[in-house]
């Protein structure tokens, strides 16, 4: 019988096709899937992300309860239909029962829903700190080690309003769910302090021309509060500036991030002495938080101090490894036992105690922080104030807290 | 009546002639392919390569047939994709109508159709390069009204929750039904551009592509042919639109942003557009790279891997993988002819 070459071919890329996920993880590693942003405009975050989870796995040298850990990663582009297309390819081809990810705000919204079709697979956060993204209608299976956005906050609103002065401040700010969680946290506290916003300005993810911003922020505010991330946060400041701007600025945490902080050109006497609050603080003087940007060093292409995306995917990396060696890497059982050890760990941080509330969100230490220029020339954020152990309702009864409504582009106001 | 009765099997040959060897064995693959693909494969990449399939092939039938380069065409697809949205069950406190999937997706066609034919209109004034302009000034315009609109489409999140309907006791969501409708639709799209390629208007817009003037003087009305291509394009373009928004469960500005958009001028261009098969060895492509290449040569540098694949595929074949069958097919043929061993 003569088989045409064609015939072959034909087979071969059928079965090509049809490979069902061949590479089931051997007993002796356990894989981890790793989703974070690798393409897009939030590339630089996402890669240093990495670092940061890269960084939790080099501590355990690469194994857990004597299995070597596999990383396998995905990539979105900060969407949140790639955040749950790369998902979707982890769990579902490559079987990862855990899986840590994703960076920002509606990815992690659309991976908490994703989350509850796989009640089998266990979802550690990255560094999304949208609110609701375990505060309303979470999923069993989705926990957050690194706080969220307005917890970022903590003590930023009254800082401004005592010790800065400020009364009247306008905000500007991305327009999804993660930056209106940040504007949440902070008017949360100015606007209890007696504190006025009487215009917020919301633009999409990528803007280029500010002017037209520029020109809505009213005259005789005191302040600016911008919560821009990336490349954003640098086009915007440097647009202010080009405009005459001079009101000083309150950053929110992503925008005095090391990302923004390390662009060159003449911001840094813009952002000197801006106020910020996150879950980092670059000078702080803890011990483990000074072993931590050593052990951070190490990985390639590092910052001089790590992101709060290194931070947080670390936080989150290290909490998984933990749970894990709990459990002795045993996820055989669909995980059950493993999200049991998740929802009761409590341990320490590089920047101090992290636990997890009834809704699997962390409760932690938030800094309070101010720009400063480092000895080496460097962009530094200074540590202020640590607010210790910080809740997802920000101290407020949580009845109460709730009554506040959702996050959205119009709540709150105090104009 | 004995000729009623001998004519069926006479027609059975010649249907199944006309059907030809390489759509029966291409047929046959793509329904059992079920049987031995997980659902992985069955939804994420099956279903995924027939729905963009299908959008390429809207693109194809106005490049090809038609001489017009559109950018346009996820919008198209996003027009009908947010009307489901809009007009059935969403779970983001938006609108949401909650209208049943037969009320709903004529609807989102339709819409998806006119807007289709609107963007034509518009456009066909235009020519080569000034098409593909205004076309994805069409597309990436409305990106940025959904990016900042919220009474309609939702800002920046979009709507969520949009779940593909059950009925005749078949939950389509599940992975097994999906494909089988992504499928289903794509094999009637194809056909359909295929039959109409050879129908007189098929015909007429391919006169019109190659010489517009002369058509016009022999009478045809050129700008109305052009258009009502566009409105086909829109339907198969709208038809994607809903499998898209039952994949993902979600639209949002990102689903019909300009990656997107051009995404699928890659996909036309890589599978070619002399044929209506080459939209769909396409995707396949398109898809499989942008789903695997992170695992050849990891994070960092997947997107250069995807991009030098392409130039290789539009190096060696200007006309697309199409092209590099049509350049293999005679040595393969006369391969054939030599004796066996």
């Amino acid at each position: 019988m003569r088989m045409h070459r064609r015939t072959v071919l034909a087979l071969a890329v059928f079965t090509g096709l049809t490979a069902p996920s061949m590479a089931l993880a051997a007993d002796d590693t356990i894989k981890i899937g790793l989703l974070a942003t690798f393409e897009g405009p939030f590339t630089v975050l996402g890669e240093d992300g990495e670092r940061g989870a890269m960084t939790a796995v080099a501590e355990m040298n690469g194994t857990v309860a004597g299995k070597k850990i596999e990383i396998v990663k995905g990539s979105s582009d900060a969407s949140p239909d790639s955040a749950v297309r790369a998902a979707r390819k982890l769990v579902e081809q490559d079987g990862v029962k855990v899986l840590v990810g994703p960076l920002s705000g509606d990815e992690g919204i659309a991976v908490k829903d994703y989350a509850k079709t796989q009640p089998n697979v266990t979802f550690i956060n990255g560094t999304s700190a949208a609110q609701d993204t375990t505060l309303r209608n979470p999923a069993e299976n989705f926990f957050r080690f690194s706080t969220d956005g307005a917890q970022w906050m903590a003590g930023l609103g009254t800082y401004a309003f005592k010790d800065k002065g400020y009364k009247k401040v306008a905000t500007v700010a991305e327009d999804y769910s993660f930056p209106y969680t940040q504007v949440f946290g902070f008017m949360a506290e100015f606007c209890k302090a007696g504190g006025h916003v009487p215009s917020k300005s919301w633009v999409p993810i990528g803007n280029k021309d500010f002017s037209s911003v520029i020109a809505a922020i009213p005259e005789g505010v005191d302040a600016i509060y911008v919560a821009l991330g990336g490349a954003d946060a640098v086009n915007f400041l440097t647009q202010y500036q080009q405009s005459g701007g001079t009101a000083p600025l309150i950053g929110g945490s992503i925008t005095v991030d090391q990302t923004v902080l390390t662009s060159k050109g003449k911001l840094k006497d813009v952002l000197k002495g801006t106020p910020s609050a996150g879950p980092t603080a670059d000078t702080n003087d803890a011990p483990a938080w000074k072993a931590f940007v050593e052990a951070y060093k190490k990985q390639p292409g590092a910052f001089p101090s790590p992101s709060l995306f290194a931070h947080g995917y670390y936080v989150d990396m290290k909490a998984t490894l933990l749970g894990l060696d709990k459990v002795g890497g045993d996820v055989s059982d669909g995980g059950k036992k493993l999200r049991e050890a998740l929802s009761s760990l409590s341990f320490d941080t590089p920047t101090g105690k992290v636990s997890l509330d009834k809704n699997r969100n962390a409760i932690a230490d938030i800094f309070l922080t101010e720009v400063t220029e480092g000895s080496d020339g460097n962009l530094l954020n200074k540590l202020v104030k640590v607010v210790p152990q910080v809740n997802q309702t920000l101290g407020i009864p949580e009845d109460e807290f709730m009554k506040l409504g959702a996050v959205n582009r119009d709540n709150p106001s105090c104009p | 009546m004995s000729l009623a009765i001998s004519t069926p099997g006479a027609t059975q040959q010649n249907w199944l002639e006309k059907l030809g060897a390489g759509h029966i064995i291409l047929g046959t693959a793509l329904v059992l392919y079920p049987l031995v693909a997980s659902d992985f494969f069955l939804t994420q990449i099956g279903g995924y390569s027939l729905i963009f399939g299908m959008l390429g092939l809207s693109l194809m039938l106005l490049a090809g047939y038609g001489g017009m380069v559109s950018l346009a065409q996820i919008t198209v697809a996003g027009i009908s994709a947010y009307a489901i949205a809009i007009l059935g069950n969403n779970n983001s406190n938006v609108l949401g109508f909650g209208w049943p999937w037969w009320l709903a997706v004529p609807f989102a066609v339709l819409a998806a159709a006119l807007a289709s034919a609107l963007i034509g209109w518009i456009s066909v004034r235009t020519e080569g390069i000034y098409t593909i302009m205004i076309t994805l000034a069409i597309a990436t315009a409305t990106y940025y009204f959904a990016q900042q609109n919220y009474a309609i489409f939702n800002g920046h999140s979009g709507y969520a929750g949009i779940r593909a309907p059950a009925f005749w006791g078949i939950s389509w969501r599940d992975a097994k039904p999906f494909y089988y409708l992504c499928l289903g639709l794509a094999v009637l799209s194809y056909a359909a551009v295929l039959y109409g390629s050879r129908s007189t208007f098929g015909m007429t817009l391919q006169a019109i592509r190659d010489n517009p003037r002369r058509m016009r003087a022999l009478g045809y009305h050129v700008t109305a042919h052009k258009v009502f291509a566009w409105l086909l394009a829109g339907v198969i373009a709208g038809l994607a639109g809903v499998l898209l928004v039952w994949f993902n469960g979600r639209v949002s500005p990102g689903t019909i942003g300009v990656d997107a958009a051009i995404d699928v001028l890659i996909i036309a261009v890589i599978g070619g557009i002399r044929h209506p098969i080459g939209p769909f060895l396409g995707a396949l492509v398109v898809v499989l790279m942008q789903t695997f290449a992170i695992d050849i040569v990891g994070a960092e540098r997947f997107n250069t891997l995807i991009g030098m694949v392409f130039l290789v595929i539009v190096f060696v074949s200007p006309d697309g993988i199409l092209g590099l069958w049509g350049r293999i097919k005679p040595h393969l043929a006369q391969e054939a002819l030599r004796p066996g061993p």
